[in-house]
């Protein structure tokens, strides 16, 4: 229930990299500050103020036009900033040097369709500056990795939506890069290949890599993201951790009998809001320290409680909930 | 080093998309039927009789047709080929994967720029080089400094390459088409208002003439390469499709040597800074 002091799944670990991230785990993986971007008179990021730890999943949420992409692209150093600063892995964001340790799967990845898969991913391993005989280690590594084994001979134009998401993940994570920014990963992907995209994911956060996650596939981040930030008008209106569970965003549902009125009654000591539907009950608890309050109360009260289920707010009841009404559109 | 890379690419690219197999088979039936042109014509003049003077004359004019046509096929087709490489990369999003490695923006631009330049060099020397070889097997005849003339129709493939990709830093892929290839039409027509005034004594339509080629230098250089081919009796004539009323002088050369140095660096400064 409550956020890890140190959250680094890599301290398990004991290779070298991971005992090199170890080394830097106390900085930030990316911090921006009042990043700013204006277009003419349209202002596309209003004041980003970002801090991502290092081994994190990050899931940056925000409806359309909310300033995900160039946010993205800024801490990319493909978009100059209008103000503020923005540092990825400890050097500004426009350093090229840095460049070597992070991967990025660009929105509907495209590349030139007269390579093939093989090809494609010998290009990018040189373009990040890979030793030949490293490349062509790691080229077939990753084209089983992303499902695309069978079409490594196969030129991009042949490919479908789906296989080109896949071989840009590739082309993404070709260098083993600290830092990944993945922007919409999963568009265009079949369950299936969601699925891949979340156990890649899964496996970066293994070896103590960043994901920075640019989605509104709420479901997908809800599974896979440790923190997440939503952004609204170009601006970072909340955060949240979804490894914890905060007060207010949890209620717990109650499956009991011998309900009395009385009973429900004397929950508002707990809880701001009680709903009772036949056997059912929900609450919503004002803390989360309070639910053995609550049982003891049930308990003592001659209740039979069958199920006591504490249940967070779904990320989209959040986003919902954070964005209100008007949603960007 | 990402230069190469790059370089590399833009090479492997015009070999995979078949562009550089049409653009030298494109070559070879010119070459063909340039070479049975001058066949038929050094055949004509056989069959009657031509002092040797004006038959040499002739003959070499029909090189100089063929120089033109080298010219105009190679200046086209450099434009063609990379008048979507900057600009079409930026439209459609693939410059993203490339623009976010290890590599300086400047290296991938003068990367690519390096790949086209490589290409335009053996253009010109195939096409150029066949012509040549044409009019010596065929016709009999050597262009004056053959050298020079083939660096200069290079030099006019470099510059309006330099400045095609400038343009499509800035602009999309049909506008920077438009933007070339109108350039080079107004040095063409500049160029033909200035050997019209030369040849009439109207020092105001020269002047018409020098400004289009300060505007664009690229006419200039392929006037000056025809002035260096040329036989001292030809650049005598005072008017003619080839004939040099009013040549370029050195100074327009370096002018576009110039030109093409300030718009690489318009270029790479621009790229550098531009959203992506």
């Amino acid at each position: 229930m409550e956020t890890p002091s140190r959250p680094w799944p890599w301290r398990t670990h004991s290779t070298n990299t991971r005992r090199r991230f170890l080394d830097q785990a106390d900085s930030l993986a990316i911090q921006t500050q009042n990043l700013r971007k204006v277009y003419g008179s349209k202002v596309a990021v209003r004041n980003l103020s970002l801090a991502v730890r290092r081994g994190e999943i990050f899931g940056f949420l925000g409806p359309n036009g909310a300033g995900k992409s160039t946010s993205v692209k800024m801490l990319l150093g493909l978009v100059k900033p209008s103000g503020g600063r923005a540092d990825v892995l400890g050097a500004p964001s426009s350093a090229v040097a840095v460049r070597r340790r992070i991967g990025f799967l660009p929105e509907d990845f495209r590349f030139y369709d007269w390579l093939t898969a093989t090809e494609l991913l010998e290009l990018h391993g040189r373009l990040c500056g890979m030793e030949r005989a490293r490349v062509r280690d790691r080229v077939p590594v990753l084209l089983e990795m992303v499902g695309l084994g069978p079409h490594r001979g196969k030129r991009l134009r042949e490919f479908s939506k789906g296989m080109l998401q896949r071989i840009g993940l590739a082309q993404a994570l070709i260098h083993e890069p600290e830092l990944i920014f993945l922007d919409e990963p999963t568009s265009g992907l079949d369950p299936m290949g969601r699925r891949l995209v979340r156990d890649v994911i899964r496996a970066q956060r293994e070896r103590g890599a960043t994901v920075f996650l640019n989605s509104h596939q709420l479901g997908e981040v809800e599974i896979t993201c440790d923190q997440v930030a939503f952004i609204k008008n170009g601006e970072v209106v909340a955060g949240r951790d979804l490894r914890a569970q905060p007060d207010g965003e949890v209620r717990v549902l109650v499956r009991a009998r011998k309900l009395s009125a009385e009973v429900i009654a004397g929950l508002a000591t707990w809880s701001t809001s009680t709903h009772l539907d036949g056997e059912r009950m929900s609450i919503a608890p004002r803390s989360t320290s309070d639910f053995p309050d609550i049982l003891r109360h049930l308990i003592a009260s001659g209740v039979d409680v069958y199920e006591f289920t504490p249940e967070r707010l779904s990320l989209e009841d959040l986003f919902m909930k954070i964005m209100g009404e008007d949603r960007g559109l | 080093m990402g230069l190469w890379i790059m370089a590399g690419v833009t090479f492997h690219e015009a070999a995979r998309k078949k562009i550089l197999w049409m653009a030298l088979l494109a070559g070879v039936a010119f070459l063909t039927l340039f070479g049975t042109g001058m066949h038929f014509q050094v055949k004509d003049f056989n069959a009657r009789t031509i002092p040797p003077f004006i038959r040499y004359q002739a003959i070499s004019g029909m090189l100089q047709v063929g120089f033109y046509a080298v010219d105009l096929l190679a200046v086209v087709i450099t434009v063609l080929t990379s008048v979507d490489t900057i600009s079409g990369e930026i439209n459609s999003g693939t410059i993203q994967a490339i623009a976010t490695k290890p590599i300086p923006r400047w290296q991938v631009l003068i990367g690519k720029w390096t790949g086209f330049i490589g290409m335009a060099a053996a253009y010109v020397t195939v096409m150029f080089g066949g012509v040549v070889a044409v009019g010596y097997w065929i016709g009999g005849v050597v262009p004056q400094n053959p050298v020079r003339g083939a660096l200069l129709i290079f030099l006019e493939c470099i510059l309006v390459l330099t400045v095609t990709f400038m343009s499509g830093t800035w602009f999309s892929t049909l506008t920077n088409g438009v933007i070339v290839l109108g350039l080079h039409g107004l040095a063409f027509i500049g160029g033909w208002i200035e050997q019209i005034g030369g040849f009439t004594h109207s020092p105001r339509l020269v002047t018409i003439g020098i400004i289009s080629s300060l505007i664009m230098p690229s006419e200039s250089v392929w006037r000056r390469a025809v002035f260096e081919m040329q036989s001292p009796v030809t650049r005598s004539l005072p008017f003619g499709p080839f004939s040099n009323a009013s040549a370029p002088s050195l100074a327009m050369i370096g002018y576009a040597g110039v030109y093409l140095l300030v718009a690489l660096a318009l270029a790479v400064y621009h790229f550098h800074r531009r959203d992506l």
